[in-house]
């Protein structure tokens, strides 16, 4: 039972390590998706790609 | 299909499959160190024939899942995946956090297998099947992450069993840890390609008609990179003490 669990929490680890970062993630394609819903071309890409980017740059920049 | 395509998907499956293979080799290793080949190997065995089960009960029912939720949810798994190995590379590289260390993770492998004497066969073949379905569910996920979107799961496969069978083959002939493996400048690599598929198909599959198609790919990559490049040196500036 403990090496099962042990297996599950470093699956879940291989997704989220540090917390932050995946709920900003999840965060940026959620608003993503709304705003493919509402606004059909390529403004929902624009927000998916320079969401994820600065995720990923205020995620490492906080750790300084 | 598209050759780049293929081509980006081979290279992001052999090269993320390598750090994964070399740090399940680290414990396999450890583990013949401390009680012998026979429990490394029993162990390593059963982590690949429960992986090869998973393999053949889970893989055929990718095809029922409508392309659409298929892109969207690998995009998203993708996503998670790519930035947490980014973000780890990038930290690395400015020496934030500390590089992981092959020599380390075996030293600290075969001293707890050590301490735990009286158990030392069932817990070293445990150690092993763990390592190598563990390292393995992750080579399985970055096959499917890079290849599943596009029936790209062959080459896929092909480039992440060459990386497994060269890491095996050289982890047998030298006994030892591939502690010289460049891990985190590999890690940043995967870490680029996989964040870029993961944007690019979480697009696709919220209905986003990417420019260039399947070439934008590689334009996420670059600033993927981009991004890594400038953030590396920001993160090794001293910052300001008031004074």
């Amino acid at each position: 039972m403990k090496l099962l669990a042990g297996i599950a929490r470093e699956l879940i680890g291989l997704f989220v390590d540090d917390g932050m970062l995946a709920i900003a993630i999840l965060a940026v394609i959620a608003v993503a998706a709304i705003v493919a819903y509402f606004i059909p071309g390529l403004t929902a890409g624009l927000v998916l790609l320079g969401g994820s980017l600065f995720a990923l740059f205020a995620n490492v920049m906080s750790e300084r | 299909m598209a050759s780049h395509l293929a081509a980006t998907a081979v290279s992001a499956a052999f090269l993320g499959s390598l750090v994964e293979a070399v740090e399940a080799l680290t414990i396999v290793l450890a583990v013949a160190s401390v009680r012998g080949w026979r429990p490394a190997a029993l162990g390593a065995a059963a982590g690949l024939g429960l992986l090869a089960l998973i393999v053949a009960v889970l893989g055929p029912l990718l095809g029922h899942v409508p392309l659409h939720t298929l892109q969207l949810m690998i995009g998203v798994l993708l996503l998670l995946f790519g930035m947490r190995w980014l973000r780890k590379a990038i930290l690395r590289a400015a020496g934030i956090i500390p590089l992981h260390d092959e020599e380390a993770a075996y030293a600290a492998g075969t001293a707890e297998l050590r301490e735990h004497r009286t158990r030392l066969d069932w817990l070293a073949g445990i150690a092993s099947f763990k390592a190598v379905l563990l390292e393995g569910l992750e080579v399985v996920f970055i096959v499917i992450a890079v290849g599943g979107g596009r029936g790209l799961l062959l080459p896929a496969s092909v480039g992440a069993l060459a990386a497994c069978g060269l890491v095996a083959a050289a982890g047998f002939a030298l006994r030892r840890p591939l502690s010289r493996v460049p891990e985190n400048t590999l890690k940043l690599a995967v870490g680029i390609m996989l964040s870029a598929f993961g944007v690019f198909w979480t697009g696709e599959g919220l209905g986003i008609a990417w420019p260039g198609a399947d070439l934008a790919i590689l334009g996420f990559a670059a600033l993927f990179l981009l991004a890594a490049a400038l953030t590396v040196p920001a993160l090794k500036r001293p910052t300001k003490v008031a004074l």
